[in-house]
Order: C-alpha cells, then structure tokens, then sequence
C-alpha cells in the first residue's frame, strides 16, 4: 500500500489574508454535488428506468471512449471502503436502515474524475471534489452536459421512435422524489450537536433563494393542488429533524457518517434537503453559503443559535410562503422570518471573512458569495421580481404566470404542470430553464473542458489523471483510493485520503514525467508519506 | 446588464444613485413584458404538444 497522498497538506499559504487576526480552525470547504436526474424512456414498450439509465450511462462511455476495450472489464467503482451506515451520532446503524448499495449496476470513473452510475432508477452523477463554490457550479454544468451527450449518443442506438430524456428536477409531482446531495469536508473535533443547530437553521431558510419552485403539494393528507406554488421541490418529502435516512423518513440533517477521507481528522457532511438547481447563481449560492455556515460552525462563530421551535413544519411554512413575510417561531417564543434568518447568517459569514479570513471557503470566491448572497437577499425583499435572472423558484413562476395569463388557463392546467416539469429538461432543444433568462457564471467552453478535465485543486486531480493516462491499468477507483494492475501479481492500492492533496501543484509534475503506470507507482512510493 | 449592477450592491449610497439613474418604471416595465413576450413565444414553440398524457406519463421511482 502506498501513502504519499495521505500526507499533511503544506502549510497555508501566508501573507494573502494578513489581516485576518484570528487563526481559523475550519478545515478547507472541499465540496461536490451528487445529483438524480428524473428520466423518461418514450416510445418504449414497456419502458424500465433502470435499464434505460444504464443504457443513457453506456450510450455516453462508448461515445467518448471511456467504456472498456473489448476483453478488459470497465473502470469499475470500488466498493471495499463504503460504509453509508454509519450514523454521525454515533455507532453503526442498524443494518436494515441502512442504504443498500447495488454493486451490479453500471458503475463508471470518468476522467473527470466524477462518478457517473444508475442509483436505484436513476442516472445519477457525481461531481468530482472541488475546492470552492464556483468550481462546483462549473462541474454540475458539466454534468448538465454529459447529460445531455448521454441523450444524444443514446439516440444513436435506439430505434427511431424511441428516445431517453434526463430532467434535472427531485419530484414527479405524484410523491416521488430523487435527491440532488451535497457533500462538504468539515473537520471531526466539532461537535456533531452545533452543526445540527446552525445547518438546521440555514437549511430552513436558504430555499429562498435555492428553490427550484413547484406546483402543487405532495404531502401526504395535502391534495396535490392545495398548495398552489411553492418554492421548494424538496420541502414535502422533508419528515424529521435528523436522522440517517435518505429514501424515506428524509431528515433536515442527515447523519451518514462516511467521510471518504481521514476519519481521524474530517466529516463530510452529506446534505439531503436541497433542490437540483438549474440557476447557475442559485447552484452557487447554495454550496457556497453553506460552505461558509459550516466554516462558522467550526470556529463557533455563529452570534446566536437560531433553534426553530418545530424546524420541519418551519421548512414547510417557508416553502409556501411567496410572501416571505411569514414569521417563525423560534424556541425562545420570539419570530424570526427567513430573510430575517438570512440576513443574520450573512451578516456572520461577512463578519467571519473579515476577521478570519476565507482560506477555508475558496478564497476570493467566497467574496462574491457574500455580495451575491447580499443582493439576492435584498432582491428578494424588494421585489422578488428583481431576481427572476438569478433564482429558480422565480423564473419558473414569472413563465407560469405570463404562460397562464396569455392563454387564460386555468391554474390546474396540465400545459402548467407540463411546463414545470419542462423547464428542467435537459435537451438543449426543449430546456425552458435555458430559455428563461438565467444569469450564467461560467462560460460553456470552460464546462465543456470539465466534462472531461478534472480540477487542477483537489485530490480528483490525481483520479482524472490516472483515468486519462493509465486506464488500461486502473482496475478500480472510488473517493479516497485508486487499485492498479500493472501485471507485478498483487494489486496496488495508492491511498487518498486528504482531499487537498493530489492536485496539479502536488502531483501535476510527475504525471507529465511519468510514462506508465508502473513508473507513476514507483515515484509515488518513492516520495513516501 | 445594468439594471443587475444595481441589483448586486444594495449599498445605501449606491441604491439612491441608481434610483435616479434607472430609466422611468413605466418605461422599464414594457421592456421587461417584451422580454416575457420573447419568451413566451419560444415556450408555445417548445412546449410539448400533448401535455396531460405527457404530465401523466412523467412518473420516477424514489431515489437515493
């Protein structure tokens, strides 16, 4: 076994933020996205989502030569290390409550360094790690992407009348939901109890800007049209405080404790409770304002704890509130509203940067959350109008209304229903989200670069590499390892359990001087831990 | 994209400077329709064509 990317990351480094007077204990906010995409197989006879999703998956591996070559067994994940049982609260959880992992399924690396596989019966992506929030707004578009290739190439090998289309929502609007994860390193010695409190109260409330907006409800005893629009997918399927669950009975919270990394040192806590975004803005700010309220749990430096008297009846309320005016009930018996949570939370992460600096939340990027995050806010107090180009929940709703009024439609109106679930098609040609004058963040060259080039600045570096150098000898990879066969008998297994290391600063060098795996393997146990 | 400039620093002094330099409401207001109207014409071209077998149809498994 070799260790060299298990090491001590280098020292921070100095002079960028020397104002900031005290030490920040937050680790670097590595964070990725790990979404379900809604899929429809038409003009199939007896259409089964999970072998159109391993179809869609096949369809993209062969179309870009990342599948297998004849006699050689696919990259395949590697699941030796996996243990989504374990309860952050505390021990291993019961094995019946536990995810069922499907290791038989279409499972792939791409050089990306992503995880690209079918999860029950969903395609489903994940981003490779990336160090800040706009690097993740870059690889969910990435993603958006490699869908939207998959479609094609998977119309090249179904008949004519067939076709596979991928939405990128988290709700049929018949009780069924798929999620879209978000995954943040914090670090161990923090209390699991605080980040309960702050992320709680951040969750609650943040939909407010990071709703993708839905018609209609589907809460159980709730008829489907009782709610009208509200402005979260999720909020509906969201029963519990904590709790480890993820299909059903979905927490607030969740306690999956499997951090792909040094345990010794890092959580990663595994959030449930978003919406899919198709705003890149909205994507930003999700990841990046919770990156910084994680930052602020580590260090303690939230000014007061907002403990919402019944959180999950609160993330409801909060959901059907348009107005955003509703007030909260707070344990303490005062009220706070979202925005006026909101407001807090960024005043705190301002205050937080100011003082500690933003080493651990992306640096310069972490900036541009706070004053995005700070005109969102404003917009939405305003005229949530103001922010139509930038928020999900409101694009959807200025198409709906300007839809419904030109046609004078009914409000249950299926060419409604259809339009809410078409915004989040992913088809260039039928996208309406791509039609609804969103405010882009990132080019399309450089997305498309990152459909197959991972990023330079986290341990997904040294993944992506070794995918587009060595893949006839990597026999299997997965988050913190990658096994290779260079024919010397035993397999090797090179370690990654710091997702700071394996960058391009790190290890860029030594891929441009090795030749072959064997030699990679070689420098890499040379250089030692 | 001016009228976003403004929207991202609501700074106070900055938010009475763009007051005065924001074109009349009414003005501003029949951009913003026009724009709707843009759009609403390419969502009557893409919409699909049958939409309560296509709403019917769009049923996913639970995930996760």
């Amino acid at each position: 076994m070799l260790a060299s990317l298990t090491g001590r990351s280098g020292p921070a480094s100095p002079g960028a933020l020397s104002l900031a007077s005290v030490r920040a204990v937050a680790v670097p906010k590595t964070l990725g996205l790990e979404t379900e995409y809604g899929i429809v197989h038409r003009g199939a006879p007896e259409p089964n989502p999970i072998s159109a999703s391993s179809l869609l998956i096949n369809a993209y591996l062969i179309a870009t030569h990342q599948a297998p070559e004849p006699g050689r067994s696919a990259v395949g994940w590697d699941f030796t290390d996996e243990t989504p049982g374990n309860d952050a609260r505390g021990g291993a959880g019961a094995g019946a409550l536990a995810p069922e992992i499907e290791t038989h399924l279409v499972n792939a690396v791409l050089t990306n360094g992503a995880r690209y596989y079918v999860d029950h019966a969903h395609p489903e992506l994940s981003t490779p790690e990336c160090a800040d929030a706009r690097s993740a707004v870059v690889y969910d578009r990435a993603a958006e992407l490699i869908a939207a290739r998959s479609m094609e190439a998977a119309r090249m090998l179904l008949p004519p009348s067939e076709e596979i289309v991928v939405y990128k929502n988290n709700s049929d609007g018949k009780g069924n939901s798929y999620g879209c994860h978000e995954n943040y390193l914090v670090s161990r010695a923090v209390p699991f109890s605080r980040i309960v409190t702050h992320a709680t109260a951040h969750f609650v409330t943040r939909q407010i800007f990071c709703g993708a907006g839905k018609m209609g409800s589907e809460t159980s005893g709730m008829r489907l049209d009782e709610a009208g629009y509200q402005i979260s997918q999720r909020a509906d399927f969201i029963e519990e405080e904590v709790g480890l669950e993820t299909t059903l009975k979905r927490p607030i919270v969740n306690t999956r404790d499997e951090p792909h990394a040094d345990a010794a040192k890092y959580r990663r806590l595994h959030v449930i409770v978003g919406d899919a975004n198709m705003s890149q803005v909205a994507t930003f700010l999700k990841v990046g304002t919770t990156a910084l309220v994680m930052a602020l749990t580590e260090d303690d430096a939230v000014p007061r704890e907002l403990r919402f008297a019944a959180p999950v009846a609160a993330l409801r309320q909060v959901s059907r509130d348009l107005s955003l005016r509703e007030p909260l009930e707070l344990v303490d018996g005062s009220t706070i509203t979202a925005l006026g949570a909101q407001w807090e939370l960024l005043a705190a992460a301002r205050a937080y940067v100011e003082t500690r600096g933003a080493d651990a939340v992306g640096g310069e990027v972490a900036k541009e959350v706070l004053s995005r995050w700070e005109a969102v806010l404003g917009g939405l107090e305003r005229d949530p109008t103001e922010v139509a180009a930038q928020i999900d929940w409101v694009a959807k709703l200025r198409l709906l209304e300007g839809f419904r009024s030109r046609h004078g439609l009914d409000s249950q109106d299926a060419r409604l229903r259809a339009l809410d679930i078409q915004y989040h098609d992913l088809r260039p040609a039928k996208s309406l989200a791509a039609r609804a004058g969103l405010e882009t963040l990132v080019d399309e060259a450089e997305a498309e670069l990152a459909m197959t080039e991972p990023p330079p600045d986290t341990r997904a570096f040294f993944r992506g590499r070794c995918l587009q150098r060595f893949a006839a000898e990597v026999v299997a990879a997965n988050w913190d390892s990658i096994v290779f066969d260079v024919g010397e008998g035993s397999l090797r297994r090179v370690s990654m359990t710091e997702p700071t290391r394996g960058t391009v600063a790190h290890v860029g060098k030594m891929f441009d001087e090795c030749g072959s795996a064997i030699e990679l393997l070689r420098r890499l146990g040379a250089a030692g831990a | 994209m001016a009228e976003r400039e403004q929207i991202r620093r609501p700074a106070p002094a900055s938010r009475e400077q763009s007051v005065e330099e924001a074109p009349p409401a009414s003005e501003r207001g029949s951009d913003i329709k026009a724009q709707l109207d843009d759009l609403l014409d390419e969502i009557d071209e893409v919409l699909e064509t049958n939409a309560e077998d296509f709403v019917k149809s769009y049923i996913q498994k639970g995930g996760e």
